[in-house]
């Protein structure tokens, strides 16, 4: 019998997620997947491993408790985290000891939360991935009761924290044109990247609702276009002029005309932009819009520089006991006290 | 505007558009090229799909550069004539129990108005249809069929339905489509069948294929509720096509 992680409460929106599943489009499944990568990649950099499925949390967390000591990491949005009533700080790797409790509760910013475990989960492949994508009905959100099995972990660091790539509040998303954006022509899209919009709380998986600042927007030949290829990113107008930035779980093809696509890059900004958050857009041409994509992701492969030991401010800490406890089981490579 | 046509699809890859509407002829010249796109084995492609008048070749453009993919799929266009391919091999003909009473397919009324038919010649042109699968998308498994009659060429709602069932026929732009889950939709609900056209836990997930055709087997709400009490297929059957 494997050791498990065992979900006590959880929030309504909380499932497994890796980076997804490709080579299913023609058969209508898009990739799902963790909604902000990056964040799986930063959880992945604190742990030392390779990215692997990691707890999903929109919202809203839960509580948590393992059969044995393992490692865990928080990345995303930032949400209230404690052990055994211990604040844990987020953006950070820590030792979750056999049987303590693991809270998690909501966001402070962004909108997505992550929990990852030592060496991941061992869960069942569906279709070549753990991801839940509820969409498809492949997988579950997870409920009360539920236990995850655990990977065999080799890692020993904790007690270490990630300088997150901010985009947790809105602001600017970089786009560029797609197929379909010469049907709305030069001066809508003009228009587009000179309006401010909100986030709805209209969002989901598949997609986040924007609300414009303004009048709406609609192709110039109204509803009736041929349903075309979707990719992750893609700026959906649909009958009432506002915009949907369709997500890694979206439709693999849609009928609603589309304005522009979202920077690959910017699409962990989309998701974490949290309800009512400011969003503008800004177009970029397509050479420039490869090389900027190009450099996050060279920066995405050295997220490992954007890590450090804690460094901890006894007069922060709520609770001296628990921290000396945690770090008293660690491999030394601490910093602070 | 001329076709066939190649855009880039932001930074994901290629499209190569047939038509500017469905169109048979540009359906399976984008079903033939993706066959041909994916015998190349160009390593940069991570996969390949047809839709209903393009063929999508997915490529990260931040690696290489769109010309470079054009290029190549220009060269292959210019290969063969893709509006006259053969249909795809292997085609089957389903027979779909499906009901269309208004408890279960509470649009018909007002999607047979939107076409300018009395509901029962609505019924008798859904029913003597047989559509053929056109594409497989939006969610796994989920055909579109078509195309119907010229009646048919109603629009999508302006307003999103907020939740229809798995199994619900729909209708708009001379096509229908069977969801494989409940979803949000603009299309009006004008039928609804036990079949289910993805099911993870059935020997093939996915039934339907490009090119199938379908035909409807009319039955009551209370047939349907029986097929519903029983396995994913609903009571669908199917035989070979010449």
């Amino acid at each position: 019998m494997s050791d498990v992680l065992r979900v006590l409460d959880a929030g309504p929106a909380v499932t497994l997620q890796d980076l997804g599943r490709t080579g299913y489009i023609a058969q209508g499944l898009t990739r799902g997947g963790a909604l902000d990568r990056l964040a799986l990649l930063e959880g992945a950099a604190l742990l030392e491993r390779p990215p692997t499925a990691a707890i999903e949390m929109i919202g809203y967390g839960g509580a948590f408790e393992a059969s044995m000591d393992c490692r865990i990491a928080l990345t995303g949005g930032r949400m209230q985290a404690s052990l055994d009533g211990a604040p844990l700080a987020w953006n950070a790797s820590h030792l979750l000891p056999a049987g303590a409790k693991l809270s998690i509760g909501g966001t402070q910013s962004g909108a997505v939360g992550y929990l990852h475990l030592g060496a991941g989960f061992e869960a069942p492949l569906l279709l070549g991935a753990m991801s839940a994508h509820l969409a498809a009905g492949l997988g579950t959100i997870l409920t009360p009761g539920t236990e995850l099995a655990l990977a065999a972990d080799t890692g020993t660091r904790v007690g270490w924290q990630i300088t997150p790539e901010p985009r947790f509040s809105g602001g600017a998303v970089r786009i560029l044109r797609s197929h379909q954006s010469h049907i709305f022509g030069e001066e809508m899209l003009a228009r587009f990247t000179q309006t401010r919009f909100t986030r709805d709380a209209r969002a989901n998986r598949q997609g986040i609702r924007l609300n414009p600042e303004g009048p709406g927007f609609a192709a110039q030949g109204g509803l009736t276009v041929v349903s075309e290829i979707i990719t992750s990113g893609d700026i959906q107008i649909t009958g009432d002029g506002a915009p949907y930035v369709l997500m890694c779980e979206s439709q693999t093809t849609g009928g609603y005309p589309r304005l522009a696509t979202v920077l690959p890059a910017d699409l962990p900004r989309i998701a974490q932009a949290p309800l009512g958050a400011d969003i503008r857009f800004e177009l970029l041409d397509h050479m420039e819009a490869a090389r900027q994509e190009a450099a996050s992701h060279a920066r995405w492969r050295k997220l490992a520089q954007n890590c450090a030991p804690m460094v901890r401010n006894p007069a922060d800490m709520s609770d001296l006991l628990s921290y000396q406890l945690i770090s008293g089981v660690t491999d030394g490579h601490e910093g602070g006290i | 505007m001329s076709f066939p046509r190649i855009s880039s699809v932001g930074l994901s890859g290629a499209l190569v558009t047939f038509a500017g509407e469905m169109d048979e002829r540009a359906n399976r010249a984008s079903i033939a090229f993706r066959a041909a796109v994916d015998t190349q084995n160009w390593p940069e492609v991570s996969e390949t799909a047809s839709t209903l008048v393009s063929t999508f070749v997915a490529v990260d453009l931040s690696v290489t550069p769109f010309e470079e993919i054009k290029v190549r799929l220009e060269t292959l266009l210019g290969s063969r004539d893709w509006y006259n391919a053969a249909q795809p091999k292997g085609r089957k003909l389903w027979t779909l129990p499906m009901c269309f009473e208004p408890a279960r397919a509470p649009q018909i009324e007002e999607a047979a108005r939107a076409a300018g038919l009395s509901l029962k010649d609505a019924l008798s042109n859904l029913t003597n249809a047989r559509p053929h699968v056109i594409t497989i998308g939006y969610a796994p498994g989920q055909p579109y069929l078509g195309p119907l009659d010229p009646v048919w060429n109603i629009p999508r709602q302006a307003e999103l339905t907020p939740q229809l069932p798995a199994g619900a026929l729909v209708v708009a732009i001379r096509q229908l489509v069977i969801f494989t889950a409940a979803m949000p939709t603009g299309w009006r609900h004008v039928g609804q069948t036990a079949f289910r056209t993805f099911d993870p836990t059935r020997p093939i997930p996915i039934a339907l294929s490009p090119g199938d055709e379908i035909r409807f087997a009319p039955i009551t709400a209370d047939e349907l509720a029986e097929f519903e009490k029983g396995d994913s297929m609903g009571g669908a059957t199917w035989e070979a096509l010449p």
